[in-house]
């Protein structure tokens, strides 16, 4: 198992390198840089910058040099300093301001796969077990709305009704007095009075995939002959089902784990935008907006890294769940 | 002599099969339902899109009358909504608004109202409803904040938001077949190479990768190259799922022995695929497609509602969700989120139809 995990971890190397790549790519490729959107804005006020000006701010941002060159460089001041760059437009590193918004999204990705495995695995043994019940039908209705609305429409729709009926605002992840706050019990009793919402709201359509794919699953399962050979010994209904059936149904749904989690990830990019939490989602869109490089490529490189370090996790466990897989990783290739 | 089903074609096989999924088949219905709102968008929609109203700043939705009592008492059938009473609240800056009842605007079908070309080749002025006199103006359901006819910008907007699902997904598709196709039928590095890719782009995040990309699009690019670029950035990542499926049946059917005997008379390779080998798969990959429709929708509804997938003057549910971005604007005209409820009518359509598909396009299974 440990010979596994570490080969497992190994592997990891060459995709993040990928993900590095690709995400510097999507910044620089396209035509425009910030020094580009100074100059526009300069203009807008009535103060056009000459060309030497516009080259000698360039230079200055190092932006003149060969886009390799600039890789290269990032990513060695990532490696050698941990240094991902300078942010233009809050003129500051880059470090200082991701790490806080970067641990809040990974506790809210976390707490919401933690949210829709506590919800929907009762609820789909409950669907298989009492097919075709009131249960059923209410449960897999609600299911097929939760897949298709939109993530963003129902945080909006949840905005609506509690600022209408509730008489309050829901967007952030924390009272206004505890923004700036350092960190304390109290700020966070506040974060998980405020983090629920956004959970629901990113957990549903998870929730709903994951209720079908146990229901169909199990009754693939349920009537096998080797649970009606345990019934029949007299085991008692709920351990039947607890012991072999169910167990049989979870194993496809660890290993479709990883692609929830890249979901779930991907989805708090928008809803953090329309809820106004203090994650990385709004600060990656502003970013690109400002055309920020250095600030919006470590974000979309980090978003990368936690999707694969999710794959790996769900792949450690899904070993260790399963020994024909360890053997299969770990021995062959 | 009684029908004998064994005898039907495989179209005609899948066609049974799908008939009998209930909810598929109404999926198909409000799928097909939507597409024609799509192509007749100017004939259905009662008003000018793009015609602003101050006057009418986030008015309510009107509802239909059908009776009108004149003077005398009489009652007689004239279907009319009803104009507006409007006050200014002067501290505020609103204005609210009442029904008039005094303020009739008879309403009709085939009324005449502002000109548009008809499949974009037959000039007309027709609409299939709308006020009688082409100067009133007709709210069901609302005004935007520049007084503009919510319903006729969703009816619009139908066309722009379903049509980038077809083409993203035909796009996707090429890019799946070939890439797919490759991989399944060479094998060797070939397949290797492309499943590497495959696995990376699919642990990716999507959508702070859409982000990206779509955030570079200039504000300034014309709107089809816009709508254009669009598609190709969903592609991207979107033909992923298409290639697994195609190379999954390429795997499958390399070694059937009708593919054998065909290769073995001498077939080209173009022929042992397209004659031979694609008729066997094309209804599931007819299935797999529609279930990726939806998944362009959202995504394009989506980057448009943060404001870097299309932008004004294009009309797409997208676009007219982006009105509904801020907790002020939905208080006062909850009815902008309009739109978003089409985005999910059409969502589950579309799933509904993709889900009967699947079932149906292995009509030899039991």
């Amino acid at each position: 198992m440990g010979q596994f995990m570490i080969k497992r971890a190994l592997l990891m190397i060459p995709t993040m390198v990928a993900i590095s790549f690709v995400a510097f790519l999507i910044i620089t490729l396209p035509p425009g840089d910030f020094v580009d959107r100074i100059a526009a804005t300069a203009a807008q006020d009535g103060d056009r910058m000459t060309d030497a000006e516009i080259s000698a701010l360039r230079e200055a941002y190092g932006l003149n040099r060969p886009l390799l060159v600039q890789y290269a460089d990032w990513v060695w001041g990532m490696v050698s300093r941990g240094d991902f760059g300078t942010s233009f437009f809050y003129s500051l590193p880059v470090d200082q301001l991701i790490w806080d918004r970067l641990g809040l999204t990974s506790l809210l990705s976390i707490l919401t796969l933690v949210f829709i495995w506590i919800v929907a695995i009762p609820i789909g043994i409950y669907s298989a077990v009492r097919k075709y019940s009131l249960g059923d039908y209410v449960f897999t209705f609600f299911g097929f709305i939760g897949l298709a609305v939109p993530n963003f429409l129902l945080a909006l729709a949840l905005l609506y009704i509690s600022f209408r009926y509730l008489g309050l605002s829901v967007g952030g992840l924390f009272s206004p007095e505890y923004i700036d706050a350092p960190w304390s019990l109290a700020k966070f009793g506040d974060l998980m009075a405020h983090i629920w919402i956004p959970m629901i709201v990113l957990g549903t359509a998870g929730t709903a995939a994951v209720i079908r794919t146990i229901r169909a699953n199990l009754l693939d399962e349920l009537h096998r002959p080797y649970v009606t050979t345990a019934r029949a010994k007299g085991m008692p209904e709920h351990r039947v089902l607890a012991k072999y059936p169910v167990r049989h149904a979870l194993n496809p749904f660890v290993s479709s784990l990883n692609e929830i989690f890249v979901q779930i990830v991907s989805g708090s990019t928008i809803v953090s935008v329309v809820l106004g939490l203090q994650t990385t989602g709004p600060l990656l869109l502003e970013a690109l907006k400002q055309e920020d490089m250095y600030l919006a490529a470590t974000l979309i490189m980090f978003l990368g890294f936690m999707t694969v370090i999710g794959t790996l996790f769900s792949d450690i466990l899904l070993a260790w769940l399963d020994p024909r897989i360890r053997r299969e990783l770990s021995g062959g290739s | 002599m009684a029908h004998n089903a064994d005898y039907d074609g495989q179209w005609r096989l899948i066609w049974r099969r799908f008939r009998k999924h209930k909810l598929g088949f109404a999926g198909l219905l409000v799928t097909v339902a939507i597409y024609l709102v799509a192509v007749f968008a100017e004939f259905l929609a009662p008003a000018d899109p793009n015609a602003i109203s101050p006057r009418n700043t986030y008015a309510p939705p009107q509802s239909l009358h059908f009776f009108v009592t004149d003077k005398e008492g009489n009652r007689s059938f004239q279907p009319h909504v009803l104009g507006y009473k409007t006050k200014i609240d002067y501290d505020s800056g609103r204005r609210t608004f009442e029904e008039n009842p005094r303020k009739v605007i008879p309403v009709g079908f085939f009324v005449k109202g502002h000109e548009y070309r008809l499949l974009g080749l037959i000039p007309t002025k027709r609409h299939l409803f709308g006020p009688v006199k082409s100067r009133d103006r007709m709210y069901l359901l609302g005004a935007d904040r520049l007084g503009r006819d919510v319903l006729s910008r969703m009816i619009y907007g139908t066309r722009v938001s379903m049509s980038i699902g077809l083409v993203g997904v035909t796009l996707s598709l090429v890019l799946g077949v070939l890439l797919g196709g490759a991989s399944g039928y060479f094998g060797g590095w070939v397949d290797l190479v492309v499943q590497r890719v495959i696995e990376f782009l699919q642990s990716l995040p999507s959508i702070p990768l859409w982000i990206g990309l779509a955030a570079a699009i200039p504000a300034s690019t014309p709107p089809l190259q816009t709508y254009l670029l669009i598609t190709v950035i969903l592609s991207i990542i979107g033909w992923t799922g298409l290639a697994r499926v195609v190379r999954g049946k390429f795997l499958s059917l390399k070694t059937a022995d009708f593919v054998k005997a065909a290769r073995l008379d001498g077939c080209s390779v173009p022929r042992v695929l397209v004659r031979h080998m694609m008729p066997s798969f094309a209804s599931h990959i007819i299935a797999v497609v529609t279930l990726a429709i939806p998944g362009m929708i959202v995504a394009e509804t989506s980057l448009s509602f943060l404001g870097i997938g299309l932008q004004q003057p294009v009309v797409s549910w997208g676009v007219l969700l982006q009105e509904a971005q801020n907790i002020r604007a939905i208080s006062t005209a909850p009815w902008l989120f309009w739109p978003g409820f089409m985005v999910v009518v059409a969502v589950l359509a579309l799933n509904f139809l993709g889900d009967g598909l699947r079932d149906a396009a292995d009509p030899y299974a039991t």
